[in-house]
């Protein structure tokens, strides 16, 4: 058969075309991503013999038990979801006026700017960003360093010594932890964020002007419920990464086990692949109550 | 009395271009004015300092008498229905409309009671309920309407707001636009650049061209005396005759304009009528219209001009084609002089 054969067959033949694009990829997604996925779940549902520290391959539910039962696992997933809420609150705090103003009033080089700025620290190695974040946070490194130039260290002790979050010194503590995972993600929230503030109209700015709102109110009752379901998408990135990252809450912070060490963990050198796998689940189900929440609170109801 | 908005000398320039050049004019209160032009010709421009969302670079906008120029669009008595309409989309109808009010601090229960009040205004009484996405154009184009006159504006200001309705649709909302302003008295302000729907429902129209006023008339006057060829153009497109071209046919070098439906189209050899004037050419194509068709006819002098031919005139021409040769001829008095010094443009 020609080309101009086989063009004709796909042109007049829709459905055909659709499948020659689509299978490849949906075999491919099909079988290694959710194969393996489904490879976990079923994973989870097994249990390790204390004796011998073999797989016991039957179904059983004593693996969760073990994850919503032992106080030091309701810690660990209590503490990173608290983690993932704070840096997913904080992210939304400071992107929101960084994307208002990239959509909303930058042009042009400054725009270009802009984005470039937002996406390079993305280019570089995740690692090095890490252990340079270690460096900048230790006792004696530079934020430290000008806490004290400007007399200020006696305000970085008392933060470091509020109990909870605190530690010997930002790179050991829950609050450095936080600084890093803010730092890292917020470019996950901006993005989206942005591209939502970017669709909306500005004629709907000037109605909302021109209808006797103050710019404060047309902020509260117009641009921020646009940028909902930009907020959410990017809150789903801030907080999903969060819960599963086990690199940060290794490099930076206080010794308290986090849901992504405890997998890396248990799958390597505990060798308790059933257990990784049950704490592998806990950030899933945790995504979708976030994502049936804000469902709930209609933050995709603009899109 | 004072007028309800008044351009004084005012400019509005955007790099090197003048958007608003010095222009001056004043708006009665009640009036139905339009303001008439192409795209890019300042009339959009001008609307935006009367709502606030720009400010003049040079001059005065005033409304009612005082100076707002420097005065931001949340406090001023002026409401605008945009083009896109501009409806809120995360808010139902009934919110849209009651959003005014809200802003301005009303009770839930007085403004949702304001906004049905204004939603049975424009017939839209059983629709609060839905999403704007949920309606059709012409539906969002009354919400957009009942949303601004909610707070009782003095002015209404309104941006090719049947741009993007159907024909039919567009007549229907003309008569019904026309019949609100005359029931609420209030004064609108209305940017087309459709001539038709301008003569058919202003008062009075100003015809735009890069940044300046070339005519502010009563329809009628506009269309039947256009003061330059710009607007003998544009307001029902006239043919025009430059200083060089009415110096052949007229033997004076006053351009002047002469309406299609004034031309009659006649044999090359027809003897000359009393008390007209005539010009030869030729046929390069005849647009057949139903009641009317429309000729273009190149003249020996030059320009391509268009005669409009009834039916009834077409019977004695019909062994005439294209290319033929045929002489355009027109009463004397029904052409319009223009004033020599933007016959060019």
């Amino acid at each position: 058969m020609s080309l101009r054969a086989a063009s004709t067959f796909f042109y007049r033949r829709p459905n055909w075309y659709l499948a020659l694009l689509l299978v490849p990829p949906l075999l491919w997604f099909g079988t290694v991503y959710l194969g393996s996925l489904f490879a976990l779940l079923a994973q989870s549902f097994y249990r390790i013999d204390d004796f011998t520290a073999q797989i016991v391959r039957e179904p059983t539910l004593a693996t969760y038990r073990q994850v919503v039962t032992q106080r030091a696992n309701i810690d660990i997933v209590l503490r990173t979801l608290t983690m993932a809420v704070a840096v997913t609150i904080a992210c939304a705090i400071i992107a929101l006026p960084i994307a208002t103003y990239m959509a909303r009033y930058a042009r042009g080089r400054m725009k270009a700017f802009f984005y470039v700025g937002v996406m390079l620290p993305m280019w570089t190695s995740y690692l090095v960003k890490v252990y340079a974040w270690r460096l900048l946070l230790a006792k004696e490194g530079i934020i430290a360093w000008v806490f004290s130039k400007l007399g200020l260290l006696g305000l970085l002790e008392a933060a470091l010594e509020t109990p909870g979050v605190g530690g010997p010194s930002l790179s050991s503590s829950y609050i450095g932890m936080f600084i890093v995972f803010v730092y890292m993600w917020l470019p996950f929230m901006i993005l989206p964020m942005a591209a939502a503030l970017e669709r909306v109209p500005g004629s709907l700015l000037q109605a909302s002007a021109d209808l006797g709102a103050r710019p404060a109110q047309t902020f509260r009752n117009v641009v921020l419920p646009l940028a909902v379901p930009g907020i959410a998408a990017g809150s789903v990135f801030t907080f999903s990464l969060t819960l599963g990252d086990y690199i940060i809450p290794s490099v930076v912070g206080a010794p308290g086990y986090f849901i992504g060490m405890m997998v890396y963990v248990q799958q390597g050198t505990a060798g308790n692949i059933p257990l990784a796998a049950a704490f592998s689940v806990v950030p899933i189900i945790l995504i979708f109550a976030y994502l049936s929440i804000a469902k709930r609170f209609g933050a995709f109801d603009a899109l | 009395m004072t007028a309800a908005i008044e351009f004084r000398e005012v400019s509005r320039i955007f790099g090197d271009v003048r958007a608003v050049d010095d222009v001056s004019f004043a708006i009665e209160p009640g009036e139905f004015f339009a303001m008439l032009g192409p795209s890019g010709s300042g009339k959009t421009s001008c609307l935006r300092l009367v709502a606030g969302f720009d400010s003049p670079d040079r001059g005065q906008v005033l409304l009612d008498g005082s100076d707002v120029s420097s005065v931001p669009p949340y406090d001023r008595n002026v409401n605008t229905v945009f083009q896109d309409y501009a409806l809120f989309p995360h808010m139902n109808v009934l919110q849209n409309v009651a959003y005014g009010p809200r802003v301005r601090g009303a009770s839930l229960q007085e403004r949702e009671k304001l906004a049905r009040e204004m939603l049975d205004l424009v017939q839209l009484g059983a629709q609060g309920g839905r999403r704007p996405a949920q309606l059709s154009g012409g539906q969002r184009q009354r919400v957009a309407l009942a949303r601004a006159l909610i707070n009782r504006p003095k002015v209404l200001l309104l941006d090719e707001p049947l741009g993007a309705l159907d024909l039919k649709l567009r007549e229907e909302m003309q008569i019904e636009l026309k019949g609100l302003q005359r029931r609420l008295g209030i004064t609108f302000v209305y940017v087309t650049h459709d001539q038709g729907e301008a003569l058919s429902m202003a008062d009075r129209v100003a015809v735009f061209n890069q940044g300046k006023i070339e005519q502010l008339a009563a329809p009628r006057e506009l269309y039947s005396r256009p003061a330059t060829a710009f607007v003998a153009r544009f307001v029902g497109s006239a043919n025009v005759a430059g200083a060089t071209l009415a110096q052949s046919i007229t033997g004076a070098a006053t351009p002047f304009a002469i309406r299609a439906e004034n031309i009659s189209v006649h044999g090359e050899n027809a003897p000359a009528a009393a008390n007209a004037v005539s010009a030869p050419g030729s046929v390069v194509a005849v647009q057949y219209h139903g009641a009317a068709s429309r000729w273009q006819v190149k003249l020996d002098a030059g320009d391509v001009w268009s005669a409009l031919v009834t039916e009834e005139a077409a019977r004695s021409l019909i062994d005439l084609a294209v290319g033929a040769r045929v002489k355009l001829t027109w009463p004397r008095d029904a052409a319009v002089l223009l004033s020599p010094a933007s016959s060019g443009s």
